[in-house]
Formats: C-alpha cells, sequence, structure tokens
C-alpha cells in the first residue's frame, strides 16, 4: 500500500533543480509529481516517479543526497468536504501528518494526494476501515497511463 | 601481516631508542654543545650570536642541559627575515638539498640539509617506521607531495632507508593512487589525515573496500588531527592510523612518532630536544604541563635551530612508555597557536570542531568553519556535509540535526554556532594540508 518517495537535499544554488531533473532525464526516469520544501539556506525536493530503485540509482551516482521515505497515495473525493473527511479519519487517531501535496492526474473520479504520516500503517488501517482507497504503486502508475 | 616480535623490539636501527637515560642525557649534552658553537660562530648573518651578546651568553656557559634556558628563543620570522639563506651555518658547497615550506603570505621560508642531515633525516624516519611496526617486508606508499615541500621526499629516504619497497606516488590524482595500492599490494601509506579520508571516500564510490586490501597502517601526519578521526579512519578502513610529526624548520616529518601503544608521540630527542614553555611568560614548563612545543636539533649541520617555537601545543609525557622506548613522548597535538580563532573572545581550535561533528554518527569530517562580523559582533558558521544516513525528508528532522551539531559544538567550545549543511562533495577535498577556515571578519 505504500509507495517510496526519494527525497534530495538541495542547497539553494541557481541551476540545482536543473541538475537533478537532467540526471532523471537522462536515465529515462518520469518524474510523477513532485513537492519542494524550501527553507532560507536549502530546499527539500520530493519525488514521486514510477521507478525509484533507478531514480534513486542514478541520483546516488551523481553525487546527490538522496533519502528514500514510504508515503500514502490516497483518494480523495473531488467535491467540497473531500479533504476534510480524509483529515477527520486521521485526525480521531491520533496521527501526524508531516507534510503532503497532490498528484497531477485524478484516479476516475477522485483526486490522489500524497501523504506522509509519522505512522503510514496505522493510517493505512484507518483509512481503509473508514472506506477511503489507499493506492499501491502498481494502480496508481496504471491509473495515470 | 605477521609480525615478529624481536625484530620490533630488537631493531638495531632504533636502539637509541631504548638507550639508558643518563648515557642519552649525556649524548644530548654533548651534541647541543656542538650545535651552539656551530650556530655562533658559523651563521651567516649572525643573528644567533647578537641575541646571545643581547642575553649575555657564551656558549661556553653551556654546562649542563638545563642551561639551555640561557639561550635565546627562536621563530618562523627569522628564517623569513633572514631570506633565503642567513641562518645557514654550512658552506654552500656541503648544502645538497633545499626545501622551502609553504608561505601563506609573502616569502616562502628555506631550509637546507648537509649529507649528514640527510643521513640523520633518514634515520628518524627508519625509527618512525619501525616504531608503527613497518619494516622492510613492507610495500610503503608514499602520497604525501613531492618537492619543496619535506612530506613527500622525507618519507621517502625513510621507508627506502628502512630497506621497504617504496611507492612514490606523491599526492594528487586519487583514483591511479588506490589503482597502484591495491595492484602492488601496499601494506603502508604516508599522507595528511584529511587526504586518506578522501582516498577511503573514492575507493567506496569506485567499488574497492579497503579492508580487502593488505594495507594496514598509515602514517598520518602534517596537520592536526583529532583521536575522533583515528577512531573514524581506523574503524572504516580497517588499518591502524599513526600519528607522525614533524616540521620544516626543524627538519621535516620525523621528529616525533606514535608507537604501536598509539599513546603520545615519542620525540627522537638524541637529535631534537624538546622543551615546553608558557607561550605568555615564555617560561620553561615541567614535563606533564601543556604549552608550547620548543625544539631544538642537535645533529643538523646546515641550518641548526636553537630553541624553535613551534606554536604546536602539547605536553612532554613524564611517564616512560609501555613499548619501552626511553624516548620522552609528547601528548598527540591536537592545535597550533598559529590555528587558533578567537571567537567573541573565545579560543576555539578547528580539531575541537572536528570532535564535536564527529560525535555525530553518521557525520563525515568534512566541514568548513566562515567566520563573519555583524554589528562588531563574531559569527561562526560551520558549513558540513549532510550525508544520506542523516538527511531527513522533513524540514523539522533536517532541523533537529543542526541543532544536535551546534549543541556538540557548544558543548566542547561554549559557542553558538550557526549550523549550515552542504551537498555531497560540495567542500573541498585536500590533497595535502586541510584548509579549514575561511574567515571574512577582516581582521
Amino acid at each position: 500500500m505504500k509507495i517510496h518517495q526519494i527525497a534530495i537535499f538541495m542547497e539553494n544554488k541557481p541551476g540545482h533543480l536543473m541538475g537533478i531533473c537532467r540526471t532523471l532525464a537522462g536515465a529515462g526516469v518520469s518524474i510523477t509529481t513532485l513537492s519542494l520544501a524550501d527553507t532560507q539556506q536549502y530546499g527539500i525536493l520530493r519525488l514521486i516517479t514510477e521507478s525509484w530503485e533507478k531514480a534513486r540509482a542514478v541520483l546516488d551516482k551523481a553525487g546527490y543526497v538522496v533519502n528514500i521515505t514510504e508515503v500514502l497515495a490516497v483518494e480523495v473525493v473531488d467535491k467540497p468536504g473531500g479533504l476534510l473527511q480524509v483529515l477527520e479519519i486521521i485526525g480521531g487517531g491520533d496521527i501526524n501528518i508531516e507534510y503532503m501535496y497532490a498528484f497531477t492526474f485524478r484516479h476516475g473520479e477522485k483526486a490522489v494526494m500524497v501523504f506522509r504520516f509519522n505512522d503510514p500503517d496505522k493510517a493505512i488501517a484507518l483509512l481503509s476501515n473508514a472506506g477511503v482507497k489507499v493506492l499501491d504503486g502498481v494502480t496508481l502508475f496504471n491509473g495515470m497511463n | 601481516m605477521k609480525k615478529d616480535d624481536n625484530d620490533r623490539i630488537f631493531n638495531p636501527a632504533s636502539a637509541t631508542d631504548y638507550v639508558p637515560l643518563p648515557q642519552l642525557r649525556g649524548l644530548q649534552l654533548e651534541r647541543l654543545k656542538r650545535t651552539v658553537m656551530n650556530a655562533y660562530h658559523n651563521q651567516r648573518q649572525g643573528l644567533f650570536k647578537q641575541r646571545m651578546a643581547a642575553a649575555d651568553v657564551k656558549p661556553d656557559d653551556i654546562r649542563c642541559l638545563e642551561d639551555i634556558r640561557r639561550l635565546p628563543f627562536s621563530v618562523k620570522a627569522d628564517l623569513r627575515e633572514t631570506y633565503p639563506y642567513g641562518m645557514f651555518t654550512a658552506p654552500q658547497k656541503d648544502v645538497v638539498r633545499l626545501h622551502a615550506s609553504s608561505g601563506t603570505t609573502g616569502k616562502p621560508i628555506v631550509v637546507g640539509y648537509t649529507k649528514k642531515d640527510i643521513t640523520v633525516w633518514s634515520d628518524a624516519m627508519i625509527r618512525a617506521m619501525s616504531a608503527a611496526g613497518l619494516s622492510s617486508k613492507d610495500v610503503i606508499q608514499v602520497s604525501y607531495g613531492y618537492g619543496l615541500f619535506t612530506g613527500g621526499l622525507g618519507a621517502h629516504y625513510g621507508a627506502e632507508t628502512l630497506g621497504a619497497t617504496v611507492v612514490p606516488t606523491s599526492g594528487g590524482n586519487t583514483e591511479r593512487q588506490i589503482m597502484v595500492m591495491q595492484d602492488f599490494g601496499v601494506t603502508a601509506i604516508c599522507c595528511t589525515p584529511s587526504y586518506f579520508l578522501h582516498i577511503a571516500e573514492k575507493a567506496s564510490e569506485m567499488g574497492i573496500d579497503l579492508r580487502t586490501l593488505k594495507l594496514r597502517a598509515g602514517v598520518f601526519g602534517a596537520e592536526p588531527w583529532s583521536e575522533a578521526m583515528r577512531h573514524r579512519i581506523q574503524g572504516e578502513t580497517g588499518i591502524k592510523a599513526y600519528d607522525i610529526y614533524g616540521l620544516s624548520e626543524i627538519i621535516g616529518p620525523g621528529v616525533a612518532m606514535e608507537c604501536q601503544e598509539q599513546s603520545g608521540l615519542h620525540v627522537f630527542e638524541d637529535y631534537f630536544y624538546p622543551e615546553v614553555i608558557d607561550p605568555e611568560t615564555m617560561q620553561p614548563l615541567p614535563d606533564g604541563k601543556e604549552g608550547e612545543l620548543v625544539l631544538t636539533t642537535l645533529a643538523k649541520e646546515a641550518i641548526p635551530m636553537i630553541r624553535y617555537r613551534t606554536r604546536d601545543i602539547t605536553a612532554i609525557m613524564p611517564e616512560q612508555c609501555a613499548c619501552g622506548r626511553t624516548i620522552r613522548r609528547i601528548r598527540r597535538i591536537g592545535r597550533r597557536s598559529d590555528d587558533m580563532m578567537i571567537i567573541r573572545g573565545v579560543n576555539v581550535y578547528p580539531s575541537q570542531i572536528e570532535a564535536a561533528i564527529l560525535k555525530i554518527k553518521g557525520l563525515m569530517p568534512h566541514y568548513e568553519i566562515v567566520l563573519t562580523r555583524e554589528g562588531g559582533l563574531d559569527n561562526m558558521e560551520i558549513r558540513v556535509e549532510v550525508t544520506p544516513e542523516l538527511f531527513d525528508d522533513r524540514i523539522r528532522g533536517v532541523e533537529s540535526l543542526q541543532k544536535q551539531i551546534a549543541y556538540a559544538v557548544f558543548s566542547t567550545v561554549g559557542i553558538h554556532a550557526k549550523v549550515t549543511f552542504a551537498e555531497s562533495k560540495s567542500i573541498a577535498r585536500s590533497e595535502g594540508k586541510a584548509k579549514r577556515i575561511i574567515d571574512k571578519r577582516g581582521i
């Protein structure tokens, strides 16, 4: 149920993101979605790609500092209160959301969000019990195509 | 590699290391007198003679070893002011080699050697290498720079005179260094500790585990390094890391060296007489007390140095070493008064920062210290490379690591530092002495 996210440490320097994208493009790795957390001194680029092992290998080789984290891709009903519903389920379980961002595509009639929880297993149990769909890698990347 | 214990203890080359003390002191006194005589009468610019006159001391006043305290000090500036040959005592025809130190400001300093000086130096290096358990059976790679710097040729002559197989790679071209190390069955390497770390890092990039090679010892010197760094090197590469000490003003590497006890460096004091002084009052300190190391050459002909202030901070260890050597040891030199940074009135040394960084498991000592001044207040920023083991995908994870490092620094030196992370390999790797401090304060 969990998917792998690649996080990359970036010093704030011009052209930096370009270097990462060039590395991935060169290896034929497509970025499905991303989020960039920025501070004054540095940024953390978080990426979801279909072949995360390959992405990690080429980034490692190019000398980037890379970390792999398990995140959840959660279906969210695309209407007012859709996200609220998910948050209420999570809030009831005393789980912390570290951060979240969205996929650019929809899965059927639903939007898909990436969640980084402090306790992903507990979140999967809670969401599944409440009937909210957590997508695994295969479903996710199939839905994309 | 199997080592014959008899070979170590009764190695005739290092016999002087085990000489009974009264005999050693007698030898030192006799050599001191000769050295003073030589400097007094033969120094080309006569600086020593002038200073002796000013202190109202004559060479004949040196009757016992303690009388050394009556002699004037010498400092690096003396060599600079008498550049190039003013402090030489030997005629040019007897000088067979020159070396020079890298002058960071202005002219370098020049030192010279007679044939006998080279023999003395080689002998000190043989004894240094024997102390680390090396012998004629070893294959020794010399990765110190060859040239005007004393490191390369000093280690080279020592290793060759020892009868070892010498691989003179000099510094640089790290991938080739590793290839040579692997293919030639190198058992020991001489270089700066920071360069060795770079070699280890490169080897792992090349998919080579140094532990699987024959390499078993490193003779590391030319820059201060911490005990924490030693543990890191030994733990990660499986070799024994020995500290060697020397300076070109005195002879080059081989002034003092750790034995296999790895507990202080034995000074080859039949050649280099050590004293420790209080750098403020210039008064000699008793053995065991920490202060500035002062060295007098006892067997150097071309350019004898008398009571040379090294700026290195250490203490003479009064106890005899478990290895049986009678020559005294100095504590590892973790700092030089030259490297001292005064930050908000507090004395800070790079080696302290290094030790603090190495307290955090997973960090490597790839760091630089940037000093700035804002509104009259000094700021210390420590830029350290973040490693994949420690990098967190959450901002608060990264911030918590920054805080952890800042706390380790604060608890070591009592100064709040700003910690920033640099990308992997973005801090320049040094192939010689590492440059750690970037002072932008304009003072």
